[in-house]
């Protein structure tokens, strides 16, 4: 496998296809970015049967100097990378699914938007030069536009541009930053800027600056308000992609830039990253209580996540790092699930109201469990990916602070209070409406979008090791990076004195391993 | 005196070039107008042959009045390239026939705008610049029966009159307290102590070539002239003189006031952060596309001055490759404009009227998406990459609130732009029909070309740029 340039070719399939997507017959887009997306995912698997956990830390790298002058074309994935990338080949298709039927009219152009999405998104995660990081990650601003302003809904172009220019103005900000970085390290190359010391003073305006465009994409309390919008307005597959994928970004840079490239400044402004996560924890758990329309209550409930996600980050210590992770993983697959369920019934009714919808459980069966499934993982039900993540990172953060750790385990109860509160009324109650009545149950291209998310859902809370094998590695790296500049936590965690275990058994039990 | 003719080939071309087509235009009248469009054509590309054959040399000629160098050859080269497209696409326009003073104007214009870019004195300097100044206000009013034509010719000559007043009075202060025209005279005299009469004299001359640039506070004219002209005009006024005024302006701050960077810096960063923002402030409420253009160029001007205010090498490149960059984005711009063309074959400018286009027109529609982003600066598109380096010129000069200020106010700029895609892409098709078709193959080849290459391909040429750009701007240091 070494030497073959597969990252490449991960991104060429989706780009190629986008490009003849423009070009074909909409019955024949739909198919061509089927195949170009299934060709990705393929590819994906490859990817990670080949990735070797425990070894090198970069892998699969491709360098190529010189092509574009003062940055390099550089490439490689590290295991944040390749789980991050296998998310997103893993939705793409998804979603190219998901919008089979609903997307009627201009659908050449729309397939080609989401392929070029896909390598956009893909691209982020393996770029290794951060010239050629911030082209990938601006370029995602294009296709989305689109997405939102042509198949959104009835207030689709106000939320356009304010996802445009909210994000834009985030990103400029850090864009500065890296002229500056560049400037002072004299390289692009992430690798390499991963372990340069940056002078303290300046580490402070550089995470700042990072952190303006990060906490924007992340959505971070008080600069959530884009989501909402872009969430309610953009198309199903669109907000599938949006919070199954884009989200991540943020939470992406957190980790690959601000923390290990500026460690000292990230020690000191733990107290920022902590003080509006918990605000953001019970703040948007609340305004999701109250929410009447589905995707806006989902948009809210993914901010509450993601804040639990820069807690855990910020903790610095491994379980706190790796729940993080995991919740991203997590809630990349269980949102996009939860906004698919909504596309659903909205597929059907022409509304996301949820006062417009009850018993269904009555003629749709098959579509209250996938959606009560899906539930239970946005909530945290031991056996579903949710635990799994807000355990580990919980366990983390409390190690760093217990009353973050308080405050944002508040918003697992409030999570399970506006998400039950919904199933219960979407899903529950009388069959009383005509038009529900008359709503029929999953049609065979539904549940094969749902199997594969809900297999997954299961397969990260009952064996999460897959999901956590390729990360470890690296998340030590980070924790190690970060360890000179880490507050004390205010847990005084000791280990505890098991009993002394009988001394000719325990070497027993070491030569049996030995042999 | 005949070896200094030998190195201003470019010039005696064009000087000849443009008398022939205008005594073509004299003898066989206004209905040959393939044969003087050829011969403006020819006498370009013979121009830029001639350029090319210079490049590399580097000396002054005429007691040092002209310089012949690596950068007015860079900037020569874009400003032919940009005549040469502008005279492409006039025959189509002018639809009752196009008269021969139209290329003969624009060569006259074209061999000012040589002067200006490679000009080592004042008064070189001012003799190009009103070469060209002359050509242009009659090029505005070129359409003289139509009322916003000649408004705009009139409204370009006054105000155009009154700027170069300011600088011939700036150029008389700067001549009064160093004893000279010529710029390492100057160069040498502000390298001293700075007099009133110097510091004078810098605003003046810095007023006289903002007008040129249309840099805010002196841009009132752009708007008007860029609407009333005849559209191939706009998308000349739009490209070349600003690659001439900009590498002007560029040669006199860098090499006449290189050594008082203290006093024409913070000059330059007011006008580079007027433009910018008012630049994209002033472009939001506008209903005519060429307006909305006019306001882009005053915006992109901002970004150029970002980079000339930084004041070093790098900062020449990051300008040379903005100009580059940006007469490709706009000429792109403008051929789309005169593509556009209702049933009656009237030119569409209103831009409500493009709500739509994508579905009539995708192809129009997606080039017009690609040259907006790409001035809005938004990567993976080429516009990003010349934006970039201005702001790394500027930051690496430690100017790194200008920078900061500048890339925000950015943001502002991307609005109007994406509010024309929105007017294309997201809004229901408007009542005026735009039929296909009329198109040149000429004109669908420079969109198309342009597109592509300010789509990814453009970033395979950084290298190449980067050695073209800094071997021009090396040449002032």
């Amino acid at each position: 496998m070494s030497g073959f340039p597969i990252l490449s070719l991960m991104l060429a399939v989706p780009a190629i296809a986008a490009i003849a997507c423009l070009f074909v017959g909409d019955k024949m887009a739909r198919w061509v970015a089927l195949g170009a997306t299934l060709a990705t995912f393929v590819l994906g698997c490859i990817l990670w049967a080949n990735f070797d956990i425990g070894g090198a830390q970069w892998q699969f790298q491709e360098l190529h100097e010189g092509i574009f002058g003062r940055f390099n074309y550089a490439l490689g994935i590290d295991g944040m990378a390749l789980m991050l990338i296998m998310l997103s080949v893993f939705l793409m298709p998804l979603c190219i699914l998901a919008s089979w039927e609903s997307i009627k009219s201009r659908v050449g152009l729309y397939m080609s938007m989401f392929l070029v999405m896909e390598v956009v998104m893909i691209g982020v995660f393996m770029a290794q030069d951060l010239l050629l990081f911030y082209i990938f990650f601006e370029a995602g601003l294009i296709p989305m536009y689109f997405i939102i302003g042509i198949w959104g809904g009835a207030n689709r172009k106000y939320a356009a541009y304010k996802f445009f220019l909210y994000t834009l103005l985030g990103s400029v900000l850090m864009l500065i930053a890296m002229i500056a970085m560049i400037a002072e390290a004299g390289t692009t190359s992430i690798p390499v800027l991963l372990n340069y010391d940056f002078p303290v003073q300046m580490q402070t305006w550089l995470w700042l600056a990072f952190f303006a465009s990060l906490a924007v994409k992340m959505p971070m309390w008080p600069v959530h308000t884009w989501l909402p919008d872009a969430h309610v307005q953009a198309p199903t597959a669109g907000s599938m992609i949006l919070a199954g994928v884009l989200l991540k970004l943020g939470a992406y840079g957190f980790i690959r830039f601000m923390m290990p490239m500026f460690p000292d400044a990230s020690g000191q402004l733990m107290w920022v990253v902590f003080g509006l996560s918990m605000i953001a924890v019970v703040y948007t758990s609340l305004v999701a209580l109250v929410q009447s329309d589905m995707k806006k209550l989902i948009a809210y409930s993914s901010v509450a996540h993601m804040a639990i996600v820069t807690a855990g980050l910020f903790a610095f210590n491994q379980q706190g790092i790796e729940g993080a992770l995991i919740i991203m993983l997590s809630h990349g697959v269980v949102s996009a699930a939860l906004f698919f369920c909504v596309g659903v019934i909205y597929d059907r009714l022409h509304t996301r109201e949820i006062d417009r919808y009850g018993g269904l459980a009555v003629n749709m069966p098959a579509y209250a469990l996938f959606f009560m499934l899906f539930t239970m993982a946005s909530i945290g039900l031991p056996g579903t990916s949710g635990f799994v993540g807000e355990f580990l990172s919980l366990a983390g953060i409390y190690e760093a602070s217990s009353w973050v750790a308080f405050v944002c385990t508040t918003g697992i109860i409030l999570g399970a209070a506006y998400m039950l509160y919904l199933y219960r009324r979407v899903v529950f109650g009388e069959l009383t409406k005509d038009d529900v009545k008359a709503m029929p149950d999953l049609n065979p291209r539904e549940w094969a979008v749902l199997a594969p998310l809900a297999a997954v859902a299961l397969w990260m809370g009952v064996y999460p090791e897959s999901f956590l094998a390729p990360m470890r590695g690296d998340v030590t790296t980070v924790v190690a990076r970060l360890a000179p500049a880490k507050p004390a936590g205010d847990a005084h965690l000791a280990a505890g004195k098991p009993k002394a275990a009988e001394a000719h058994h325990g070497e027993a039990h070491h030569a049996g391993g030995v042999q | 005196m005949t070896a200094d003719l030998m190195l201003i080939w470019p010039e005696l071309i064009l000087t000849i070039g443009g008398l022939i087509t205008l005594m073509l235009g004299t003898f066989l009248g206004d209905r040959q107008v393939g044969i003087y469009q050829l011969s403006a054509l020819l006498t370009l590309a013979a121009a830029t042959a001639a350029v090319v054959a210079l490049f590399g040399v580097q000396t002054s000629v005429f007691s040092g009045t002209l310089s012949v160098d690596n950068f007015g050859g860079f900037a020569k080269l874009l400003i032919y390239a940009a005549s040469f497209v502008s005279i492409l696409i006039a025959p189509r326009f002018f639809t009752s026939g196009m008269r021969a003073e139209y290329p003969a104007l624009i060569l006259f214009a074209t061999l000012g705008m040589g002067i200006m870019a490679s000009s080592r004195d004042l008064m070189t300097l001012y003799v190009g610049l009103e070469l060209n100044s002359l050509a242009a206000y009659v090029l505005a009013s070129f359409m003289r029966n139509d009322d916003r034509s000649s408004e705009a010719g009139l409204k370009y000559f006054i105000l155009g009159a009154l700027a170069s007043g300011m600088l011939l009075y700036g150029i008389s202060l700067l001549y009064g307290f160093s004893g000279t025209t010529d710029f390492t005279g100057i160069a040498k005299a502000m390298g001293g102590e700075l007099n009133i009469g110097l510091i004078f004299g810098i605003v003046f001359v810095l007023a006289g070539l903002g007008f040129k640039i249309s840099a805010v506070p002196f841009h009132m004219w752009t708007p008007d002239v860029y609407e009333g002209a005849p559209t191939p005009v706009t998308t000349f006024f739009a490209s070349a003189p600003k690659v001439a005024a900009m590498a002007m302006m560029t040669r006199v701050v860098i090499e006449a006031m290189g050594p008082a960077v203290g006093a024409w810096q913070q000059i330059i960063i007011f006008l580079a952060l007027a433009s910018i923002i008012l630049g994209a402030v002033g472009a939001i409420g506008q209903k005519n596309i060429k307006r909305l253009l006019a306001y882009s160029s005053i915006n992109n001007v901002g970004f150029m001055l970002v980079g000339l205010a930084a004041g070093t090498q790098q900062g020449v490149e990051a300008v040379l490759t903005y100009l580059l960059v940006y007469v490709v984005t706009t000429l792109g711009a403008f051929l789309v404009v005169l593509q556009l063309r209702d049933a009656e074959g009237n030119q569409i400018e209103s831009i409500p009227a493009l709500a739509g286009l994508s579905q009539r027109r995708p192809g129009i529609a997606a080039a017009m998406t690609v040259f907006l982003f790409s001035l809005a600066g938004i990567p993976p598109l080429f516009g990003f990459w010349p934006k970039y380096l201005v702001f790394e010129a500027a930051v690496n000069a430690n100017l790194v609130p200008l920078a900061v200020a500048g890339i925000v106010a950015s943001v502002i700029g991307a609005f109007y732009y994406i509010s024309i895609i929105k007017t294309m892409y997201f809004d229901d098709k408007s009542d005026t029909e735009i039929p296909a078709g009329g198109g040149v193959i000429a004109e669908d080849a420079v969109i198309t070309a342009s597109a592509l290459w300010l789509s990814v391909i453009g970033y395979l040429f950084i290298p190449v740029l980067a050695v073209i750009s800094a071997s021009a701007a090396a040449v002032l240091f």
